[in-house]
């Protein structure tokens, strides 16, 4: 910088040169973060998570502590291992750990909780890279694990007592497992099933821990929307394609097949169509992609259901979709400005 | 908005864009002011896209206002004028608001403002022919002044195949903060409207369309009354959002014409220039003056007084600041234009160009650099792109440096705007990192030509 003019003596700086920072453009950035995004979604499941508390008491408190401080614990160990700085910051892991919770059963034993968050984290999302890298959705894919491996643990419910039930847990088959019964013994689904819609509304029916109330999972949902966290695309596409499903078949029999209204209310569609499906990182990003998927999701959901072996079937829909995510993308690209097509 | 007025339209939506924290009320209502002579410019030799002009002065020589010091080189480059009255110090290569050194030309001031000798206002402009009226532009070292700075009589000369029904005039100013624009426009109007009525002669053409943002109520009012006396014209008001006022998206939005990726706008019939460009065209043509000055938008939150000065090219924009009352607070980043696409100066010595629409300096607590993590798809990159691109694949591409992938998402129809950047929860270079796989692209099929050849 040999010819770099020197400040005239009458014109100096305004201030000693500050020292500035010189970076690429853009200059500035939305506030929106990896963690802020995380967080919010821990704190529209609390609804649904305080409804479990309330319902199933310390059960349900240990089932939560147990999955979320496994997945918290693998998330640190793995990294750990790996020489990585860990990533226990960004909120993602709790995040898994909590949605895995929320779907056990809520008397489920310690050690399925420990392993479900472990596994979450460990097979669901590590061995691919961590954040962002995985394939399915940590938190179901461990779900389906646990339910094939542990079958008679992942499917005890115990029936809804509040506040506080005692140590005595009473059983009872969920909604859906009831429907299930009902199906494979030939008995008509007003028999068959046991459950006022306004009670699934509420949550005070058997099933996953934070899964029951459809109320408390709305007003969660509700507030992933308006912060733009989620967009519908998914959400009501999944929904729409299952009550679609669903009206069909009720209105081809309505003694055997049930309601759309039961089938939204039941079994986590809810938590699937919101909180799951809507996994960012396992989901298409292209807008028709995600409609296309969201409708992929409700279907499976309703074929799983309507003919499949298991009483219920958002988690292997969603998994299913998951593998299909990438080649949805592909096929639902945006139509780029000025794309000459030829 | 509301109440347009009479004329003016609704232009059509474009496809993603951001809206970020505007700052035009800093200095929005601050009428231009005239900063003082510099006692010192520095004048680049390379304030344009093209070959650099080369310097037709010695040190020693006294020069004054409107002389011509570069001359231009080859068919794309503009030659460089004189921007005070003194004597030339210094030439040799200085420091650039690009962050590199280029050859420059150091004028220290006498004093005195008044005109070269040869700066005459043309003889009947009106009746001037194309390549007469082109040639006053090129000599006055016209450029597009909206920050890309490509020589304007070379944008005005297309070839001969390529048949121009309409003139788009941006006046979107769509960069957050700047303010040059829209005081340009509330304040000379009538000057742009002149400018306009020689491009058009220029290009023969009857339609011109004036693209604004709405969040410029004052200035679409005082274009559309300027418009009235250019027959054809018709004054298009623009959604308030980035990047409203890229060249393809003004164009999309005005005339619901979509420029072919890959290609120019005129292969869809239509030449765009700045409203800035318009005025500096009125001043050549009418009045015989090559482009020394525009006005510049001193401001940010780290501006004590943020304002709208005229500057000659060549200020360091030391002086500017000066003239916005100096700092607010300890400054984080200085940048040469708006936020979004400005460049980060790292001293206040560096000149005001051509292209210099504003200065922008952010406080040091809003400049936080952190680290960036991994993609998380969350899809905020592909609804931002106006372009509809996907963002995140280009961005993962460049990351495992597997630029053969990365040329399967159109990084060249990339426009570099940096919504994708502005929305990543992630803090991902994106943008910086499409250029990236273009610059590899490139240089890959260089080799291979070499190769070949």
């Amino acid at each position: 910088m040999a010819n770099q003019p020197t400040p005239t003596p009458e014109k100096k700086p305004v201030a000693p040169e500050p020292r500035l920072v010189v970076t690429a453009w853009p200059h500035v950035r939305t506030p929106e973060s990896v963690p802020r995004i995380m967080f919010s979604v821990v704190a529209a499941l609390l609804p649904a998570t305080l409804v479990g508390l309330y319902y199933f008491g310390s059960n349900a408190a240990w089932t939560l502590l147990w999955s979320v401080g496994a997945a918290l614990g693998a998330e640190w160990l793995i990294q750990r291992a790996k020489g990585e700085k860990d990533t226990l910051g960004d909120g993602s892991a709790a995040v898994t750990g909590l949605l895995l919770g929320l779907t056990m059963p809520p008397s489920s034993p310690w050690w399925l909780s420990a392993i479900g968050g472990a596994f979450a984290i460990g097979i669901g999302k590590q061995v691919y890279g961590g954040l962002g890298h995985n394939i399915f959705n940590p938190a179901l894919i461990s779900r389906v694990f646990l339910l094939i491996a542990f079958p008679v643990e992942m499917t005890t419910w115990p029936v809804v007592a509040p506040p506080f039930p005692g140590l005595d847990v009473v059983t009872g088959a969920t909604p859906l497992g009831q429907l299930q019964i009902g199906r494979l013994t030939g008995k008509g689904l007003g028999e068959a099933v046991d459950l006022s819609l306004g009670a699934a509304f509420v949550g005070s029916i058997g099933g996953s821990l934070g899964e029951t109330s459809a109320l408390a999972l709305l007003i969660g949902a509700a507030f992933l929307l308006s912060k733009r966290i989620i967009t519908w695309h998914i959400s009501i596409t999944m929904l729409f394609s299952a009550a679609l499903f669903a009206l069909v078949f009720w209105l081809i029999d309505p003694h055997r097949y049930a309601s759309p209204l039961f089938h939204l209310l039941t079994g986590g569609m809810l938590i699937g169509a919101f909180f799951m499906a809507t996994d960012m990182v396992t989901s298409p990003t292209t807008p028709r992609g995600q409609i296309v998927f969201g409708a992929g999701c409700g279907l499976l959901t309703m074929v799983i259901r309507t003919w499949g072996g298991y009483p219920e079937g958002v988690s292997f829909a969603i998994v299913i979709m998951n593998a299909f995510s990438p080649m949805i993308e592909r096929y639902t690209r945006p139509r780029r400005y000025g794309e000459v097509r030829t | 908005m509301t109440g347009l007025p009479a004329g003016v339209r609704y232009g059509r939506p474009i496809r993603g864009g951001i809206h970020p924290p505007y700052g035009k009320e800093l200095a929005a209502d601050a009428p231009a002011e005239e900063l003082p002579i510099p006692a010192r410019v520095v004048i680049p030799m390379v304030q344009h896209t093209g070959a650099p002009a080369k310097p037709v002065v010695a040190i020693g020589d006294v020069v004054r206002k409107g002389r011509k010091i570069g001359e231009a080189q080859g068919a794309v480059s503009a030659p460089v004028h004189a921007s005070i009255s003194g004597t030339v110090t210094a030439i040799g290569n200085f420091l650039h608001p690009s962050g590199r050194e280029v050859p420059s030309i150091v004028i220290e001031s006498d004093g005195t403002d008044d005109w070269a000798e040869d700066v005459v206002p043309p003889v009947e402009p009106e009746g001037l022919g194309a390549d007469a009226l082109r040639k006053i532009i090129s000599e006055a070292g016209i450029v597009g002044m909206g920050g890309a700075a490509f020589p304007t009589a070379v944008k005005l000369n297309p070839p001969a195949g390529k048949k121009i029904d309409t003139l788009v005039i941006n006046g979107v100013e769509c960069e957050p903060y700047l303010t040059s624009d829209h005081r340009l426009m509330t304040e000379h109007a009538v000057e742009i409207a002149d400018g306009v009525r020689f491009l058009r002669q220029i290009l023969g053409v009857g339609r011109v369309v004036i693209g604004i943002e709405d969040n410029k109520p004052g200035a679409i009012r005082a274009m559309a009354e300027a418009a009235r006396s250019l027959d054809g014209a018709e004054v298009v008001a623009l959604e308030t959002k980035y990047p409203q006022g890229g060249e393809k998206q003004v164009i999309k939005a005005v005339l619901d014409r979509e420029v072919p990726s890959g290609g120019l706008p005129m292969d869809v019939g239509v030449v765009v220039q700045n409203v800035g460009t318009a005025f500096a065209v009125h001043e050549a043509v009418r009045h015989g003056r090559p482009l020394v000055r525009r006005i510049v938008t001193v401001t940010g939150p780290g501006i004590a007084a943020p304002k709208n000065l005229w500057a000659r090219i060549g200020t360091p924009i030391n002086d500017l600041i000066a003239a916005g009352g100096g700092f607010k607070g300890e400054p984080g980043r200085v940048v040469m234009g708006g936020p979004m696409m400005g460049s980060a100066v790292y001293t206040l010595h560096v000149p005001v160009v051509k292209g210099s629409g504003g200065i922008l300096v952010l406080h040091r607590s809003d400049t936080v650099t952190e680290e960036y993590r991994s993609c998380i798809r969350c899809a905020s990159c592909v609804n931002a792109c106006p372009m509809g691109l996907m963002p995140n694949f280009l961005s993962v591409a460049a990351e495992a440096l597997n630029f053969d992938e990365g040329k399967k998402y159109y990084p060249y129809d990339c426009i570099e705007c940096g919504c994708c950047d502005y929305v990543c929860p992630s803090r991902r270079p994106i943008a910086q990192q499409i250029r990236f796989i273009k610059t590899e692209l490139r240089k890959k099929a260089e080799k291979a030509k070499a190769k070949a050849a």
